[in-house]
């Protein structure tokens, strides 16, 4: 008896001594996942491009020199001919196919690039979060008839993951007609699948944790568990896929509007209409298509950059 | 009338197939029927090698696992059958404490939010303040500082964690918690730790336990009421000091002659009983007495036929063997006679060792005769074991 008491007061000693350093503030995986990305060159790099390219999208309209749609300069070019203009101080990328000025075209057309991928990756995250959670929940904490439930949601899912993404695109967008809410609409369908499966994988695994597990021991609400247990620690694929697929729609917003399935308003000039337009004059004036296909490319290239460093950094497996 | 009482508890985990639909080819016999029960304030050992179902059986009595047949009777109330939200509500008395203390632990959850979810799903305290309080005088108790409060898991240390699995068990006021291995991750030198905490708690508390281990010291230091598992059952139940100093039942007698002895001298002549084989499929567990495709006193009628009930063989030393009493008194022959012989195995290598360590210290002697003594035992317990079968077989065929 004398022992365990004896025993007993070393331990309140030394949870004494230990409690000297107070206001210790815990760090979250969050904010440790954060720490890591801000000392990796890869995320930084990629963070600047977004950065630089989200400013462009914001402040270009505004900076333009020339009205995207103005062909003042249309007795200059000859495209029948193949005499156009290039670089020149006054328009700084050259001149479109009807004497528009293309750095106008080019800072205006960012910010629609930027509203088609952000918009068409939020309906895809949006509602294939809200499938996989379903899924994902049914399927961990439903029982018998959740798992029915579940097998039910992923055959759908598999149907949409079977058609190639192209033709899915090009047949809502067919269906909807030509607007620009159809191409981001059709683009974000083609995601909803992949968001889902991804988050309901990734919610069966840790489904199988032991912290679930100790959860339901305690007497936690399903509901609850699936809320605060299951979901916050299966969300890191589902951010890194988000950041991923911003690259992929701009890509595909690009491919439609190239097949001509895009914006139709003139007024409102887009990377992936400006290729498209380039495309007949490529081999008289290669820079046409160039200016465009640059901003694509980096763009894509900054985001699938951070979206690999945050992959790191949220991966549990590297924590340290 | 015990606080927690096991009535020929089953659970039988389906062995699924197919391509379209789910059918059914199988069963992995996890745990089949076991009985026993726990008086307060009791701390109930339960030992046995990986895979005889100790774990699950533990959960079983939590309903983490189905049930498939049997009771558990809790203060009166049989949990088996209660609905998903009566059984939610029973959970607060009923509490376990994990195996591994950090996957238990939410890795995205601060220590204050892990431990008053559980407060706040059985409404226990006002409002958070409150919870904060309780939460702060239970993190004392268990000898962690008030400021982890605000910490995430992976910022402790390992027996640090498994303090916090304890005191989420406690936070709630449980009458028993079940122990689920929970020293069996942590270092040899905090693993003493967590058991004195695990006692002072239940001195201070009144609590009842129910611990799972393989690690026998470990069970015989914080038992009462120890029960052997082989294979989803029990085969031996008895106080703690009776049952490791006379186990009755051929296999705890080979799992507690598995225990060395700190002293050299005793360590090199004591018997040694090794077992030949593995532990069978519990998908496909053999009939009679699970446990005689191993026991060295395996006689020809009864043990393959017949399963032996776990009856009382006097002072609460229950037993579940058709030959106790025969065995106790040496009138049945063992069968599987040199699987026993481990002891010439042991004294044969002891004794080439005497003879060569002659003039030197004998202190040298136990490591060196320790490892290769189990390697001429199972030679001739593989080779004696065919025989036996074939002699076996033969009345039979």
């Amino acid at each position: 008896m004398t022992i365990l008491t004896n025993k007993a007061d070393k331990i309140d000693r030394l949870a004494e001594l230990t409690q000297s350093s107070e206001t210790v503030a815990g760090s979250s995986l969050w904010r440790e996942a954060f720490r890591r990305m801000r000392s990796s060159k890869m995320a930084i790099i990629g963070a600047a491009i977004i950065a630089a390219f989200v400013l462009v999208a914001i402040v270009g309209p505004m900076l333009a020199p020339h009205g995207p749609t103005a062909q003042n300069w249309r007795s200059e070019v000859f495209p029948n001919q193949g005499k156009f203009v290039g670089m020149r101080g006054e328009n700084w990328f050259g001149l479109d196919h009807l004497g528009r000025d293309m750095f106008s075209r080019w800072l205006v057309g960012a910010r629609q690039t930027l509203l088609v991928g952000v918009v068409s990756m939020l309906i895809g995250l949006i509602v294939g979060a809200l499938v996989g959670v379903l899924s994902g929940a049914a399927a961990t904490l439903g029982g018998k008839v959740g798992r029915r439930v579940d097998t039910v949601i992923m055959r759908f899912t598999d149907i949409m993951l079977s058609l190639p993404s192209l033709l899915l695109a090009v047949s809502i967008a067919a269906v909807l007609g030509q607007s620009l809410t159809t191409v981001m609409i059709a683009v974000g369908v083609v995601q909803i699948p992949i968001f889902a499966r991804l988050l309901r994988g990734s919610m069966l695994v840790q489904g199988g944790a032991d912290y679930v597990l100790a959860a339901k021991a305690v007497g936690i609400r399903r509901k609850r568990i699936v809320l605060t247990q299951i979901l916050p620690n299966s969300l890191s694929p589902v951010i890194v896929q988000a950041t991923l697929s911003l690259a992929t729609a701009i890509i595909e917003a690009a491919a439609l509007s190239y097949l001509g399935l895009g914006n139709p308003d003139p007024a409102v000039p887009e990377w992936g209409v400006m290729l498209s337009q380039a495309q007949r004059f490529f081999d008289n004036e290669p820079m046409m298509a160039a200016y465009p296909a640059i901003g694509i490319i980096i763009t894509a290239l900054g985001f699938t950059l951070l979206g690999e460093s945050m992959r790191e950094a949220l991966d549990p497996k590297l924590r340290g | 009338m015990s606080l927690l009482e096991l009535d020929d508890v089953k659970v039988h985990f389906p062995v699924k197939k197919g391509l379209f639909f789910d059918r059914t080819v199988g069963h992995v016999y996890a745990v089949d029927g076991v009985s026993l029960s726990i008086e307060a304030g009791q701390t109930y050992g339960l030992v046995g090698e990986s895979g005889c179902g100790k774990t699950t059986l533990g959960r079983a009595v939590l309903r983490l696992n189905d049930i498939t047949d049997g009771g558990v009777v809790f203060d009166g109330t049989d949990l088996a059958k209660l609905p998903g939200e009566e059984m939610r509500a029973f959970r607060r008395r009923l509490q376990m404490v994990f195996q591994d203390p950090l996957g238990s632990l939410n890795p995205r959850q601060n220590i204050e939010s892990i431990l008053s979810e559980g407060m706040a799903a059985h409404g226990i305290g006002k409002d958070q303040t409150e919870r904060r309080e309780k939460i702060k005088a239970i993190l004392a108790k268990v000898g962690l500082p008030s400021n982890a409060l605000s910490r995430y898991p992976h910022e402790f240390s390992g027996g640090q964690r498994q303090r916090i699995g304890i005191a989420r068990a406690l936070v709630l006021e449980p009458d028993v918690i079940i122990c689920d291995e929970p020293v069996s991750a942590l270092d040899v030198s905090v693993q003493a730790q967590v058991i004195n905490l695990l006692e002072e708690l239940q001195e201070s508390l009144g609590l009842t336990y129910l611990v799972i281990a393989h690690d026998l010291a470990v069970v015989r230091h914080i038992s009462d009421v120890i029960g052997v598992m082989y294979l989803g059952g029990l085969v031996e139940e008895a106080p703690s000091d009776a049952l490791y100093a006379g186990p009755r039942h051929p296999y705890t007698k080979a799992l507690m002659s598995a225990v060395p002895v700190p002293d050299p001298e005793v360590e090199d002549r004591r018997e040694r009983i090794l077992l030949h084989g593995d532990l069978p499929s519990p998908a496909n567990p053999p009939t009679g007495c699970r446990f005689h495709t191993r026991c060295p006193w395996v006689q020809e009628t009864k043990c393959a036929t017949e399963r032996p009930p776990l009856l009382d063989t006097g002072d609460g030393h229950k037993v579940a063997c058709h030959f106790t009493a025969e065995i106790e008194a040496g009138t049945v022959k063992q069968t599987l006679a040199t699987g026993i012989e481990a002891v010439t195995g042991t004294e044969t290598v002891a004794a080439e060792a005497v003879e060569t360590a002659e003039g030197e210290t004998p202190a040298g002697k136990p490591a060196a005769a320790g490892a290769p003594a189990e390697e001429p035992a199972t030679v001739p317990a593989q080779a004696d074991a065919d025989a036996t079968e074939q002699t076996e077989g033969s009345p039979k065929a």
